[in-house]
């Protein structure tokens, strides 16, 4: 059992988790992934390693409520336990000798460009981030940025924080600027990543795409986050999750991501049932005293 | 001189055939995943074992790759004594339970068996099965556990050599810790064979069995990412890796990462260990599809075929390039899909898998083959008809071509010799590597095999770490 240490809600729509597991926090590295799982019922649930303390023998994790597996992670509360949790997987991004990098992170995935811009810094480059969201309230995590990199641009759909447009619109003014640009690093939603790596194509930046497959074991035993890359079957989980972004097939990656679009819908409608019925008992327990 | 005597002891009747299972009907069983042979009762078990000749030279022991004396057993068992058949079982082989459901019987044991040169051979298998139930139900008693060494193994891997090897250590007074990366142990026997061949119940048992004889089990631990295997030595005396064959073999042929192409291993692991069967209850979904391809035609096959049946297809077809008679399957496993209803597509191979706009499966491209001459297996080679293409229609498939040797440990371990097909080379006779105190053994060093080859080289390696961590002379035994 994996004891949560504390919990916060990040944003409306995210929550962090701090979590004992002195045996991944040894280990784990910038990039790198665990995989946990809230109860004998629940979903194997990737999550990258948001922070880590070594000594203290804890792990934290940010992530996004978007269907019945992460709603449910969400209600665990500071004291309880998770059933398993398992890592550090994955291969950790490669930091050394970037030069001047940009970080860029779409909605969840600003919880995973976080740490890697750290080991960016940390391994001495010049690093600037940009982080995207559909409106200010979704924004987290700016101010330790701010902290530990170079620059941070800030992008909302809506425009209530920063600039109005996509991150992709940021990154093409830093281009044109003639600014120098070495790698550029991104995670988020699909269409994001696609059209980042769309924006850096012609200009031949080294660009390196985190993707977030759908996943099982984590150990390459099941083949579940195939995906191809330079017309090679890989698998996420252990030649990843970091990969060449202008070698992706983007178009299977995105379909294989949404194979189980009914069978998230019928879950999540099972799960809203449940909360319900719950509401429901609560309600009638209490006018019963 | 001629015996003049008439009197002849009537012979008893020799009875030709095995006794039949009872088993689930096809009909009803299609619709769950219980186990489909209910097993002997106590009757029906003493009497298959009135089949056995009890011959002296018993051949049948031979051929089985842990030599568990199937003839004392099966006199056991006609004298009633089923408890002391289970013991004498268990002194060789500590998962008769599993191995009577899963061994391939037909080219062991029961290959041997000296009844099965004129008739059916007696099925050892079903007995060995029968005499592991009572034990369990009836409840076994813990062996006395001598002195503690003070010796300390780590295992690596819960499957069928890890388990095996931790529990013969266990029994020698050393303390075991087996590291497992998945959230239950029990390797293949949990993620991969499915309740209705191996009820999971079983395999739960043997492991609290090995948790009452001392071995510890931490899970959710990968050697390699959470301690590499020389930290382990660091720690511990010896180290045994059982990692097992879990890297999934795909086609190289278009289509392969199409929604709902799964791997073998993907699709049972959802079913078996994950539980998809009752999702939603259970949380993670599997594809339910009405028209099923699978592609092979081993024992994974055979698993992946019945289960979609279970998950509700109207068609479950498995497409396998050679004949019927060279399914690498069991027997009993064919015999059972074919009950089932699984429909058999022979000397037929996938050459492109077509999707939809969304980009999901929706047909197979399939090419017919002929039979040719002999290769240099001895088995006819398959011959491409030209201009037989074909599209077999399907929303999901299933590819069922084999594993390979889990890359972790030897990726993440320098100086342990591997193999070009990635195994880790052992010597056969005491399971060492090529690495001090490390050894190995199950389908990581000889790739995909059976249960219990894997069970046997735990066996050859505990024997031989008890020997080197109590500095017992070994004769000097050259590898062969
Ligand atoms: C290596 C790795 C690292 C990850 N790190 C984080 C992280 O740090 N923070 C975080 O919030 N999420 C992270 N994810 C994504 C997270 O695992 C998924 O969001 C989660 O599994 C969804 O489960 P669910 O049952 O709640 O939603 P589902 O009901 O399964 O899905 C709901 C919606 O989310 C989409 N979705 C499903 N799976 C994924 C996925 N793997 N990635 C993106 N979208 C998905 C679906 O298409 C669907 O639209 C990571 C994934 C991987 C593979
Ligand atoms: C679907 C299916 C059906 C089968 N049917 C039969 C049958 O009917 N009869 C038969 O005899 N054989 C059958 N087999 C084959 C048989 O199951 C295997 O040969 C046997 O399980 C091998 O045992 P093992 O202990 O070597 O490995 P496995 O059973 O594969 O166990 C290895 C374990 O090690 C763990 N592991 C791997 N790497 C690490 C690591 N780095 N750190 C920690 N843990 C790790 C894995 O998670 C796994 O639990 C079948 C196989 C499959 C897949
Ligand atoms: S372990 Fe397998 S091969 Fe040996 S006797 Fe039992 S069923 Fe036969
Ligand atoms: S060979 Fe067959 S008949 Fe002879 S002892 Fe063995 S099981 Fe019995
Ligand atoms: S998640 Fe199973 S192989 Fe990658």
């Amino acid at each position: 059992m994996y004891a949560l240490i504390d919990r916060k809600d990040v944003t409306p729509e995210s929550v962090w988790f701090k979590i004992k597991a002195p045996e991944i926090a040894k280990t784990c590295k910038a990039g790198q992934f665990v995989i946990l799982r809230s109860n004998e019922k629940g979903e194997r649930i990737p999550l990258t390693i948001a922070d880590w303390d070594h000594k203290e023998g804890w792990i934290s994790v940010i992530f996004q409520k978007v269907g019945a597996s992460t709603y449910e992670l969400a209600e665990y509360q500071k004291g309880e336990s998770l059933q398993d949790c398992v890592g550090p997987l994955g291969i950790p991004t490669h930091t050394e000798n970037a030069g001047n990098t940009i970080v860029i992170g779409g909605g969840l995935g600003i919880a995973i460009a976080t740490p890697v811009a750290r080991a960016y810094k940390q391994a001495g480059n010049h690093t600037e981030v940009i982080i995207g969201a559909r409106k200010a309230e979704l924004v987290f995590n700016e101010e330790e940025i701010k902290d530990f990199t170079d620059e941070l641009y800030i992008c909302t759909d809506d425009g209530s924080a920063g600039r109005k447009g996509f991150v992709t619109e940021q990154l093409q003014e830093m281009i044109d600027s003639g600014k120098q640009i070495d790698t550029v690093f991104c995670v988020g939603p699909p269409i994001m990543m696609k059209f980042v790596a769309k924006v850096t194509e012609p200009y031949n930046i080294k660009t390196i795409a985190s993707l977030n497959t759908i996943m099982l074991d984590g150990t390459g035993m099941c083949g579940a986050c195939r995906l191809t890359v330079g017309g090679e079957t890989k698998f996420a989980c252990v030649d990843g999750p970091d990969f060449d972004a202008h070698q992706i097939e983007w178009e299977e990656t995105m379909a294989r991501l949404a194979a189980y679009k009914d069978e998230e819908r019928e879950a999540m409608t099972l799960y809203k049932k449940e909360k319900e019925c719950q509401a429901e008992k609560m309600k009638g327990d209490k006018t019963d005293n | 001189m001629i015996k003049l005597t008439t009197e002849r002891k009537p012979r008893p009747r020799i009875i030709r055939t095995k006794l039949p299972m009872p088993t689930q009907n096809p009909e009803d069983r299609i619709d769950n995943f219980s186990e489909v042979p209910y097993g002997y009762n106590e009757a029906e078990a003493m009497l298959e074992a009135q089949r056995c000749l009890q011959c002296k030279n018993q051949p049948c022991v031979s051929g089985c790759p842990v030599e568990v004396p199937i003839r004392d057993f099966i006199a056991l068992i006609r004298e009633g004594k089923f408890m002391e058949a289970a013991s004498i079982i268990k002194a060789k082989n500590s998962l008769p339970a599993v191995t009577g459901r899963v061994c391939p019987q037909e080219l062991q044991c029961e290959a041997k068996c000296v009844m099965g040169r004129r008739y059916q051979p007696v099925a050892i298998g079903n007995l060995e099965r029968f005499a592991a139930d009572y034990a369990r139900e009836e409840g076994e008693k813990i062996p006395e556990l001598p002195k503690s060494t003070g010796k300390k193994i780590a295992v690596v891997g819960a499957g069928p050599a890890g388990l095996t090897c931790a529990g013969d250590l266990a029994l020698l007074g050393h303390k075991v810790t087996i590291f497992e990366a998945l959230h239950k142990p029990g390797g293949v026997l949990v993620y991969g064979i499915p309740e209705f061949r191996l009820p999971k119940d079983m395999v739960k048992y043997e492991i609290d069995y090995l948790i009452q004889l001392g071995v510890e089990v931490k899970l959710n631990f990968l050697v390699g990412k959470n301690k590499t295997v020389d930290e382990l030595l660091d720690e511990y005396d010896a180290v045994f890796v059982g990692s097992g064959a879990g890297a999934p073999r795909l086609l190289n042929i278009p289509g392969i990462n199409l929604v709902n192409v799964y791997s073998a291993n993907e699709y049972l692991t959802r079913v078996n260990l994950l539980k998809g069967y009752l999702f939603p209850e259970y949380k993670t979904p599997v594809k339910r599809g009405k028209n099923v391809v699978v592609i092979g035609a081993g024992n994974v096959a055979m698993d992946s075929a019945r289960t979609a049946k279970r998950l509700g297809a109207d068609h479950s077809i498995i497409v396998y390039r050679r004949s019927r008679k060279e399914c690498p399957a069991r027997v009993e496993e064919v015999h059972h899909a074919e009950e089932e209803e699984i429909e058999f597509r022979f000397l037929t191979n996938p050459v492109r898998i077509i999707g939809d706009e969304l980009g999901a499966v929706r047909a197979v491209e399939c090419l017919q083959f002929e039979l040719g001459e002999p290769d240099e297996t001895g088995r006819a080679k398959p011959i491409p008809i030209p201009g037989s293409e074909h599209l077999i229609e399907c929303d999901v498939v299933v590819i069922s071509v084999g594993n390979d040797p889990n890359p972790i440990i030897p990726r993440t371990t320098p100086d342990l010799e591997i193999s070009k097909w990635g195994t880790i080379v052992t010597d056969r006779i005491t399971g060492k590597t090529s690495k001090e105190r490390v050894y190995a053994g199950g389908d990581i060093a000889t790739g995909a095999a059976t249960v219990i080859a894997a069970m046997g080289a735990g066996k050859v390696a505990a024997k031989s770490i008890h020997k080197q961590i109590m500095g017992i002379e070994e004769t000097e035994i050259e590898s062969i």
